[in-house]
């Protein structure tokens, strides 16, 4: 569990707090039946308090959430959910992008590709990671990825967790909107099941470039938005600090982009949110991840394609 | 001070009785002052420096075709406001007042017609539409392009302009990135030639899909072209850029697109391209 509490888990970090206390006193003393039944009192409290908390959580919370700094990211899912993970590095033209992760893993014991934005922990790691915001040569490691998968046959599964590609000089020298222009375009008519999985922030095109798929997944408390709504904020409000009206405005959270047609499902989260609970979590993601694989690969690749390219053609009103 | 500038004041006032207004206008690049008619001759390209000013989406679309057999495809899709978004002021407002100032449903318009007698597909941004942002009208009429190429098979030849994803259609105008890639996967695989030609300015989610993928990517010159806009990588690498950056010379350069081309020669050098790519579909 965290030690990474946000503004409105406040009640709930105060009463895991005295639980906390508690425990200390009971410490190394003899057996106090007094203090442990407080305990449980309080645990109880604690679950309603998070109950009431998450229950009622606006869009701008939720985008707190999605960028939680103990929020799982793709490795976790790999290390809790997948076994037998190979990395595998490169582009095989330029370099080795960390800010996007990939290899072989299986999944129950079926071999699949599995493909995700990776963000870091510490300052290091973060700056490591890029903060997970990939440069063209990511998106073109996944697309060579993404590519072996086709040829060997194997099931794509990703996993978008990024503010958004990266702006910068070299990347836009490198073609930045080609490298993701390309991966949309291949995706489209890739001839294995792929399942994308919104896990933390899905930002932009640079999302989008690892989400084109045959079942699209949101966690329950991930976001998905063409802009962040800071940046939304600063162009249409003149003001980033208005970011919390861009959210809602956009309505940038599951529900509402299921909402639109744009999603296959909402993936729940465990009690307080996935950075509570880590294997929880990748034990509910797994189940429906195992449920839509077997549903895709009873398809024949022809109507697998042909379903796919429906979908893509429903998004929007005309 | 040169012969043009030294006699302006004196014209001016002499026009102002006897001539209707607007009939002159300044080169944003050169400052020449230009008239009118000429302009609309060479393309909006200033005859005195060839800076390439925007042009309406039918002008081009008008000055790229043969003037027979044209036909408009999807015009009548509109735009709705699913989100009912509203900043500063309604979509739905800014949707009219979009129409009324440009006279388009939308931000793109699509043209089935010939050019030197070779039947082709064009679809062309409008700018002064919303910056030319897509959303789902853009969306449908770009896809509504290519199922008319797919059906007969003829190449398409999309004029870009645009600020990239429309906001107040949020992630709905994000998908039309996977939309339009997705159609255009379909023309690769049968083999028709796709002709992308990015014109000032194509960013974004524009620049990051259908603007991208031509087989052959031609842009105007000077144009801006990019993923990220200059000041957001400006606030990122907290540097100035250097000149030219993301602009076509630059692209070139790095090896983005195939050519730059003058609007005015526009016609001619796709018509000799297609006439190649094409090929097959034109010997019968």
């Amino acid at each position: 569990m965290s030690g990474h509490f946000l503004d409105f888990e406040q009640p709930i970090a105060e009463l895991e707090a005295k639980i906390r206390e508690l425990r200390i006193v009971n410490q190394g003393g003899e057996f106090d039946v007094s203090i442990e039944e407080a305990i449980g009192k309080l645990k109880e409290k604690c679950t309603e308090q998070t109950k009431k908390v998450f229950s009622n959580l606006g869009a701008w919370q939720i985008t707190q959430i999605a960028r939680h700094p103990m929020r799982p990211y793709t490795q976790d899912y790999i290390n809790n959910m997948l076994t037998d993970f190979d990395e595998l590095a490169g582009d095989r033209a330029y370099a080795d992008d960390k800010a996007i992760i990939g290899g072989l893993a299986k999944l129950d014991g079926t071999p699949v590709m599995v493909i995700g934005h990776q963000k870091g922990r510490d300052t290091q790691e973060k700056i490591r990671r890029n903060f997970g915001m990939p440069k063209p040569e990511g998106y073109r490691k996944a697309l060579r990825l993404m590519n072996m998968a086709e040829r060997f046959k194997l099931p794509i599964l990703t996993f978008i967790d990024t503010p958004g590609a990266y702006p910068g000089v070299g990347a836009e020298e490198r073609n930045q909107s080609e490298a993701i222009a390309m991966n949309l375009k291949v995706m489209a008519e890739l001839a294995v099941p792929i399942i994308c999985t919104v896990i933390g922030e899905g930002g932009s095109g640079g999302a989008l470039a690892i989400g084109v798929g045959d079942r699209v997944n949101m966690l329950q408390y991930s976001t998905y938005s063409v802009i962040s709504p800071e940046g939304c904020a600063s162009i249409l409000w003149k003001s980033a600090a208005k970011a919390s009206t861009a959210a809602e405005a956009m309505g940038v959270t599951a529900p509402q982009i299921k909402a639109l047609g744009l999603i296959n499902s909402i993936v729940e989260e465990p009690l307080g949110a996935a950075h509570r609970d880590y294997s929880g979590m990748a034990a509910n993601l797994k189940a429906v991840l195992k449920q839509q694989l077997a549903q895709l690969q009873t398809l024949p690749t022809e109507t697998l394609l042909e379903e796919r390219y429906e979908r893509l053609m429903s998004f929007g009103y005309c | 001070m040169s012969w043009i500038e030294k006699i302006l004041p004196r014209t001016q006032s002499s026009i102002k009785s006897n001539v209707p207004e607007g009939i002159w206008t300044k080169c944003g690049s050169c400052n020449s002052v230009l008239y009118k008619t000429e302009l609309e001759k060479q393309l909006e390209v200033c005859p005195k420096c060839d800076h390439h000013m925007r042009i309406t989406a039918r002008a081009r679309i008008n000055a790229f075709l043969d003037t027979n057999d044209r036909e408009e495809i999807a015009a009548d899709l509109e735009p709705q406001d699913i989100l009912k978004f509203r900043d500063s002021k309604k979509y739905k407002d800014r949707i009219t007042a979009a129409q009324k100032a440009t006279n388009e449903k939308d931000a793109l318009v699509v043209m089935k017609g010939k050019l030197n007698g070779m039947p082709i597909v064009v679809a062309s941004f409008e700018f002064a539409f919303m910056g030319g942002s897509m959303a789902s009208v853009v969306g449908a009429k770009f896809v509504a392009a290519v199922n008319s190429c797919l059906e007969n098979n003829t190449p398409l030849v999309c004029f870009s302009t645009s600020g990239g994803a429309r906001m107040q259609e949020a992630l709905l105008s994000l998908m039309q990135m996977a939309k339009t890639s997705a159609a255009l996967a379909k023309m690769s695989k049968k083999g028709l030639p796709y002709i992308s030609v990015l014109t000032d300015p194509t960013m974004g989610g524009v620049s990051a899909s259908l603007a991208m993928l031509g087989d052959i990517n031609v842009a105007e010159p000077k144009a801006l072209i990019g993923f990220a806009g200059p000041r957001v990588i400006e606030q990122t690498v907290r540097e100035t850029l250097p000149e030219g950056f993301q602009r076509s010379e630059f692209l070139i350069e790095k090896g983005a697109i195939d050519m730059i081309v003058d609007r005015r020669l526009m016609r001619d050098k796709l018509f000799s391209v297609l006439s190649k790519l094409h090929h097959q579909h034109l010997a019968n």
